[in-house]
């Protein structure tokens, strides 16, 4: 119980460095960093195909595609930069209040609502389930990855050859 | 049979990419091919001429498809529009071309996928492969408009996913599996109120892909700023197949309750007044369809609030008329646009001289949405207020043939704007579109008044 | 873990709202692309987690693994469809700021 709610405070607490972060790539690294933390929860929630998944396609592959469009596009000028960091803490006031009040609401909100939990007991493995039962998401996921290998063709075509109708 | 509504695009993808491409022609024809089989055989089926049944692929695949009348309409629709959509764009070339027809396809399979699903996540998965497609064509140029339309609709989408993806959650939690079997058992039990929280979720996350008042926003830009003959694919099936087809699958699997029925009535009749209003004060001939098409949607939401059998009929009936009458439109427009250069209607006039062949074809649609009999238009009209009135919403039946006074007044304000009146003499010039804009017209046309004249029969074909 | 399940659910529920409303926030208050990326990608983390939490207290944690694979998947489809999108935007427009380059309406 503790160790877990250290990993989910850390979490939330890595969002926060995400959001707030006035560089991209330090913004990048703090979300990454939230994608290491959720691996390890998941870890410890008994789900290591997903955890693998996690660590490997979003702190890994995401971060790249975010590094690599912050290197296609960021020109900041110094001036730009500290006017950013000024307005960083106008912009984000309003967030630590807000995330406080949440966090109370759903405390305060915890006994009305009384859930009750069925807590099956029927953990099978993860690439069973998905082969046995989800063959159907499955040929989706393939559908989902042929639309993004067309997005790649068509967006990434090259700049200069914007040719069009 | 029915793994074949999946397949055959899929198929005739791969088998496009691997052949060499020269002009792109073959290409072209291959997708023709597919939306008119794809037509044929929903028709087909519906009329229960085909057999639905999985035969050997269903033990070897599982994919446990679901097929009923309502998919049927969705897949036959999907057949019509796509068609539409991929003659509209027959003169693109080069690389765009390529990329549109696969991306149509792709989208297709989607859209059959949604039609099929039996699985409440197998919807969301479906959902994302038509949503993903439609950023990437509505950016199919990389021109300024179509890309902030793009990123705004990915945005507005991804924020409709989390919704989902949170409804789909707490029914880990509520339900007994993601299945509509499991999930209508859930909602049926009385105090689970989680699975109650779950469903008002979800219906968030459609209400905002299917681009309805409150969350309308990125509609209109979407539709505006894509290629025309994007426009043509999105407004007529795509948007409608995300949003609306799913929450028509979705309202069925809970049990009639009288907070579900509020808001779907609230929704729909703010969609209907808000969209027409809006309509009314347009100047970009795109932009006016795309909000006439936001206040269409209401009265299919409305309808549906009715939680009635009629209501249902009526909406479906509605959703296939929506889609017929606004893709014609949208292929107007696509005419319009291509012949001129331009949409913005204070620059337009006096067109049906120069095009008749569209300016006729836009009248009939026009005055089938507005609902003047013996249009189909009229006929799911007159549904949809029967089935308010008889469930006891007398307020919002008046409200839904008020508002049909307003569809009329700004449909009569394009046409008048872009089809009557004199002349401009800059548009002296200008000649009828080709035969790929106007054949896809002339046949949405005849569906329009042939639907209307034999309407009983079509009613049994696809409702009942 | 001895802790009653309701609780263990209202614990991973708050947690996945905060992480979720940071990430909103910050969807809301920029006008940057770049930012509003991601905001959205630590929403989706935020409802991640939440899956992975149900699974695990109803005890179908096969499914929800299952689940949150497809979830990634698509994730990350969308991501590089953004990412496309924002560097065509910034070749054309030098900015990543809708703010300096709006031109549609809504």
């Amino acid at each position: 119980m503790i160790t877990m709610a250290i990993l989910l405070v850390a979490m939330a607490l890595a969002a926060l460095w995400t959001v707030t972060a006035n560089l991209y790539l330090r913004a990048t690294i703090a979300l990454a960093l939230t994608s290491v933390i959720l691996t390890v929860i998941m870890f410890r929630l008994g789900a290591p195909t997903a955890a693998v998944f996690e660590l490997s396609v979003c702190a890994g592959l995401i971060s790249v595609i975010f590094i690599s469009v912050i290197s296609l596009t960021h020109r900041l000028t110094l001036q730009e930069f500290l006017s950013r960091r000024q307005n960083r803490f106008a912009r984000f006031r309003y967030l630590p209040p807000l995330l406080i009040a949440a966090a109370l609401a759903m405390y305060f909100a915890r006994q009305p609502l009384g859930v009750s939990l069925p807590w099956r007991e029927t953990v099978t493995d993860a690439r069973s389930v998905m082969w046995d039962l989800r063959r159907f998401d499955l040929f989706g996921q393939v559908m989902v990855l042929l639309a993004g290998v067309f997005g790649v063709v068509t967006l990434f075509r090259g700049a200069k050859n914007r040719d069009g109708r | 049979m029915i793994y074949l509504f999946i397949f055959i695009p899929f198929l005739a993808l791969i088998v496009i990419n691997l052949l060499p491409q020269g002009e792109g022609e073959f290409a072209g024809w291959a997708a023709l091919a597919v939306f008119s089989a794809q037509l044929a055989a929903a028709a087909l089926a519906a009329c229960g001429l085909i057999g639905l049944g999985g035969g050997w692929l269903d033990q070897l695949l599982h994919f446990r498809l679901l097929s009923d009348r309502t998919g049927l309409l969705l897949l036959f629709l999907a057949g019509l529009v796509g068609g539409t959509a991929l003659l509209s764009g027959w003169r693109l070339r080069g690389a765009s071309r390529s990329n549109f027809i696969n991306l149509l396809l792709i989208a297709l399979t989607g859209i059959n996928g949604l039609a099929l699903a039996s699985d409440l996540f197998s919807l969301y998965v479906f959902i994302e492969v038509v949503a993903v497609s439609s950023f990437v064509l509505i950016a199919l140029f990389r021109e300024r408009s179509g890309l902030e339309g793009s990123f705004k609709y990915l945005m507005m989408s991804a924020l409709a996913s989390v919704l989902m993806l949170s409804a789909v959650a707490c029914f880990l939690v509520a339900a007994d599996g993601m299945s509509f079997a499991a999930v209508r058992a859930a909602l049926a039990v009385p105090g689970n109120y989680l699975a109650r929280a779950a469903l008002g979720l979800f219906l968030c996350g459609l209400f905002i892909k299917g681009g309805l008042v409150p969350f309308h926003g990125w509609l209109p830009d979407a539709y505006m700023s894509a290629p025309a003959p994007v426009s043509v694919f999105l407004a007529g099936i795509a948007t409608k197949a995300a949003g609306l087809f799913t929450l028509v699958r979705l309202v069925r699997l809970a049990p009639a309750s009288a907070d579900l029925s509020a808001v779907l009535l609230l929704v729909g009749t703010l969609s209907i007044v808000v969209g027409a209003l809006a309509a009314l004060g347009q100047r970009d001939m795109k932009r006016m369809l795309a909000y006439s098409s936001i206040s269409q949607m209401g009265y299919i939401v409305a309808a549906l609030g009715t939680g009635s059998a009629l209501g249902n009929a009526a909406a479906l009936f509605h959703f296939f008329n929506h889609a017929v009458l606004k893709s014609q439109l949208f292929v107007n427009a696509a005419a319009v646009e291509e012949q001129t250069g331009t949409r913005d209607m204070d620059r337009l006039g006096g067109l049906a001289a120069r095009l008749p062949v569209t300016g006729t074809t836009s009248v009939i649609a026009i005055l089938s949405t507005a609902g003047l009999p013996p249009l189909s238009g009229f006929w799911s009209k007159l549904l949809i207020v029967i089935a308010l009135w008889t469930a006891g919403h007398q307020f919002y039946a008046a409200i839904a043939l008020l508002a049909s006074g307003l569809t009329l007044a700004y449909f009569l304000s394009l046409q008048r704007r872009v089809f009557f009146g004199r002349l401009r003499p800059e548009l002296e010039n200008v000649k009828e579109a080709g035969a790929a804009l106007l054949l896809p017209a002339l046949g949405l046309s005849a569906l329009t008044v042939g639907v209307g004249l034999v309407f009983p029969f079509i009613l049994g074909m696809f409702i009942k | 873990m001895g802790v009653e399940p309701a609780t263990w659910f209202w614990l991973f529920l708050t947690f996945a709202a905060l992480v979720m409303i940071s990430g909103l926030y910050c969807f809301l208050v920029t006008f940057n692309l770049l930012r509003m990326l991601i905001g959205l990608e630590i929403i989706i983390k935020g409802v991640t987690l939440l899956i992975i939490a149900a699974g695990f207290l109803s005890g179908q944690l096969a499914l929800a693994q299952a689940i949150v694979i497809t979830v990634i998947v698509i994730e990350v489809v969308i991501m590089v469809v953004a990412a496309g999108l924002i560097i065509n935007f910034h070749d054309l427009f030098d900015s990543l700021n809708v703010k300096n380059t709006r031109s549609l309406k809504g």
